[in-house]
């Protein structure tokens, strides 16, 4: 772990350059960040309340990967997971909450695992690239919804869908508890990190995960081994998309109580991200992802000292940093002990 | 120092990782001869050329070339020496002309960086005319036959004012009427007063197109020979030895209950041509069936369609009746473990799971019992002497031998009606290999039936109760290993003597 710090701390260093070359004190500005996200216990719920989505997006990345498949589609497998949850949520309002709250989570991974498995099965079956199937059920996940709601489920003078029964809500903390005080921070998180586990016993205990961990790591192997990497890169794909779809349920059931076009706030890509950095473990997501949900929320409460584009030049920077200088490291490591 | 030779190379040496690639070996190769190295996979061969040409650095030994003591560091010294390698892989590029291909790396530029075409062409032309070979040096080289690009390959060579030419293998891609072409273009060369090495397992080649032989044997020169003063039998004699270390001669006798069942089975290669041609025979239980054949002749095709592994064209394969699918299991020891058997970053105990992670004994449906698989492995390293034995380290910390006595144990604990063993005792020492034969021996008194793949003559004989060959696909011999012997079988395995 020594890798990741190092890079953290060194891209602090030039984010801080950056901050003080378009003349505000960097110094203040870190100060800022890091007091009020982690200074009281409503930053935390915030950072930890835009942690949860990166965490499952970050899951649905990492799982791919360990079959050997890039899932750029997070994104859109979030977006109709989303969508899947709010319409059983609003549809079957009649239902009691210990029925209706399983059934949204079940519609939320069903409807992401469904629309991850497109690409898994045109992989599969034609062998065209994954990357460029997730890229494109994206753009159809995002005009799809679009339509549902714009011309079906709309609600006049808003862009998003009716409210869902109360019944289907994940509670606030702040309503159960009475801790983070006013944050929108929800049991979703405990579904999110129910999910970590979820990809931890798949990978590691089960003959499903280790025939997909083999395909990842040596598919002539597989083939070998007779694991048919057909149906194993449609299974992949299946529970990539269901962990992405589980995403939306932190704003539809946990937090607006509706679905709207454009909430997943780069959620899906940010994910990307996640998974590299934590090499795809499930439980170092969890770290990463609370890392970039502090980047997130600091950024939004230091936007009365410096432009919002600079906060978001300097997540990017951040980002790239800490990729390319923990491979740095790691390479140098490496060196050292060989 | 005899100035007539081209080359001289004494006492070579090369070992890697302890194993001796090249003993000592002597090469002696005349100015304007054809002279051939033959041997078996693995004898030698291209590890001495790749010391001539500069890939490899010797351990020890002298090389001279045209009489004067050289070191070559590198191949670009090795062609300033005017040595130049035909690899088996073209090193052309499909969308440029022939001559682009030609001049490509020595383009010699005379004006802002443009290429000289103009005189590099006529150049070229020359060469071809000398040697009365025939290219259009205007043609895109992606679109010919492959026997021209390699006449390419050599142009390139001519073009670099190479005197001494190493061909690798180089009729395995080609047809015979190409390979007669090629042999044409090479005596013309050696007409004209080039040197010219071939590498070859083909013995038909050897006494058609060169003029001398050193044959290689496990990194030893076995023997130097003038083409004429020799025969298919005296080559084979000296390429696979005269005596065995340990007669190995297995008791079990065949059953009457077919096991294993081919009938007209048709396969083709990645490439899609036809790999196994209509071949029919079956297995029966405690019977152990060799197939003998230089590499590349559908033995891999064979084996990964038996083991459902690859889809085949024509005809069936079956199973105790049943036809084959990937839910029967069988025992696969693959002939390449790193890319098939093994997977690099898993422990032993994860490698001993691969291909049976169902297995009730190792897994119910939803959960895979490590312990039990663990256990399993650590029975298995102590049975197969397997070391490091430790369950839970990588497999790749092991040698490569350790590696595959795994794969070994792994196959043959597994239970299944059918083994099928490719190259069982490739890179083992005496001692494993001794063990790999003696499990095998003893699964089939056992009652399994045993496909044994190899061209290690030695293994056959002893192992099998009958011994087929496989020549271009096809079956080309089905022996008796008890009125048979290598040099039979290895005449066979050329393809000369077909029944």
């Amino acid at each position: 772990m020594a890798g990741p710090a190092i890079s953290v701390a060194a891209s602090m260093v030039l984010g801080g350059v950056l901050i003080a070359a378009i003349g505000r004190d960097p110094f203040e500005v870190y100060q800022k960040l890091f007091v009020d996200t982690l200074g009281n216990t409503y930053g935390i719920g915030q950072v930890l309340f835009k942690a949860t989505p990166l965490i499952l997006t970050g899951l649905s990345v990492a799982f791919a990967f360990r079959a050997g498949l890039f899932n750029i589609g997070a994104e859109g497998q979030m977006t109709i997971g989303a969508f899947g949850s709010a319409w059983v949520g609003f549809t079957f309002t009649s239902l009691p909450w210990i029925i209706l709250i399983p059934l949204c989570v079940a519609a939320g991974f069903a409807a992401g695992a469904f629309w991850a498995s497109i690409a898994g099965y045109l992989k599969a079956r034609f062998g065209s690239h994954e990357v460029i199937n997730t890229i494109m059920l994206n753009f159809i996940a995002l005009a799809l919804v679009s339509y549902l709601v714009n011309n079906i489920y709309l609600v006049p003078a808003t862009i998003h869908t009716p409210e869902i029964s109360p019944n289907a809500y994940l509670h606030r903390f702040d309503e159960l508890t009475g801790l983070f005080k006013g944050s929108p921070f929800n049991l979703s998180f405990v579904i999110a990190l129910l999910a970590c586990c979820l990809m931890y016993y798949i990978i590691e205990k089960t003959p499903t995960g280790y025939r997909i961990k083999t395909l990842g790591l040596n598919r002539n192997a597989a083939v070998y081994a007779k694991m048919n990497p057909g149906r194993l890169t449609i299974a992949a794909m299946a529970i990539a998309g269901g962990f992405a779809g589980l995403g939306g349920l932190n704003f539809v059931n946990g937090y607006k109580h509706y679905f709207e076009i454009g909430f997943t706030e780069n959620a899906g890509y940010v994910g990307i991200a996640v998974a590299l950095i934590a090499r795809n473990n499930p439980f170092a997501i969890i770290a990463i992802a609370v890392f970039f949900g502090i980047l997130e929320y600091g950024g939004l409460t230091v936007n009365t000292i410096v432009p919002k584009e600079i906060v978001t030049i300097l997540q990017g920077v951040i980002i790239l940093m800490i990729i390319t200088l923990t491979r740095y490291f790691d390479k140098k490591l490496k060196l050292k002990t060989a | 120092m005899d100035t007539l030779l081209a080359i001289r190379m004494e006492n070579i040496t090369k070992s890697f990782d302890g194993f001796l690639a090249n003993d000592g070996v002597d090469l002696s190769v005349k100015k304007g001869e054809i002279h051939a190295l033959v041997g078996e996979n693995g004898a030698g061969k291209s590890t001495l050329m790749k010391i001539l040409y500069g890939m490899y650095h010797p351990d020890d030994g002298i090389i001279s070339v045209h009489g004067n003591n050289v070191t070559i560091e590198s191949p670009s010294k090795a062609i300033s020496l005017g040595i130049g390698m035909v690899h088996q892989h073209f090193m052309l590029v499909d969308t440029l002309t022939v001559l682009e291909n030609i001049v490509l790396g020595d383009e010699g530029t005379f004006f802002l960086g443009a290429v000289n075409y103009k005189m590099a062409a006529s150049r070229i032309s020359e060469i071809l005319r000398d040697f009365e070979i025939n290219i259009d040096l205007q043609t895109k080289t992606g679109n010919l036959p492959v026997g021209t690009q390699q006449k390419i390959e050599i142009v390139k060579l001519l073009y670099r004012n190479a005197d001494i030419l190493i061909l690798d293998e180089p009729t395995a891609v080609l047809t015979p009427q190409e390979s007669e072409d090629l042999f044409k273009t090479l005596r013309e060369l050696a007409a004209g007063g080039k040197t010219i090495i071939l590498i070859t397992h083909k013995l038909g080649e050897v006494l058609a197109v060169s003029d001398s032989v050193t044959v290689l044997r496990r990194g030893k020169v076995t023997g130097v020979v003038e083409t004429h003063a020799t025969d298919v039998t005296g080559l084979a004699n000296m390429i696979v030895g005269g005596v065995m270390e340990q007669v190995l001669r297995s008791k079990t006798k065949p059953g009457d209950k077919v096991i294993l069942n081919v009938e007209n089975l048709t396969v083709k290669s990645d490439k899609k041509t036809t790999a196994v041609n209509n071949i029919t025979f079956s297995i029966s239980e405690c019977e152990i069936y060799g197939i003998a054949g230089v590499e590349g002749n559908g033995q891999t095709e064979l084996a990964e369609a038996v083991c459902a592994m690859r889809s085949y064209e024509m005809g069936s394969i079956r199973i105790e009746g049943k036809e084959i699918n990937t839910d029967i299991p069988v025992a696969h020891i693959p002939a390449d473990r790193h890319k098939h058997g093994i997977v690099m970053d898993y422990t032993l105990t994860e490698n001993l799971l691969l291909g049976r992670e169902s297995e009730a004994q190792f897994s119910s449906t939803v959960k895979l019992n490590y312990e039990s698989a663990e256990n399993y492995t650590k029975e298995l390293t102590e049975k197969y002497d397997i070391r490091p034995a430790d369950a839970g380290s990588k497999i790749s910390g092991l040698s490569g031998g350790n590696q595959q006595k795994l794969v070994a144990a792994r196959e043959m604990s597994k239970k299944t009606k059918l083994i099928v063993a490719c190259h069982p005792t490739r890179g083992l020492d005496i001692k494993a290999s001794q063990f790999v034969h003696k499990t095998l021996a003893d699964e089939a008194s056992a009652g399994k039936a045993v496909l044994v793949i190899s061209s290690d003559l030695q293994e056959l004989l002893g192992l099998c109760t009958r011994i087929a060959v496989l020549y271009n696909g096809r079956l080309n011999a089905v022996l008796d290993p008890q009125q048979t012997n290598e040099n039979e079988i290895g005449s066979f395995m050329m393809g000369l003597n077909k029944n």
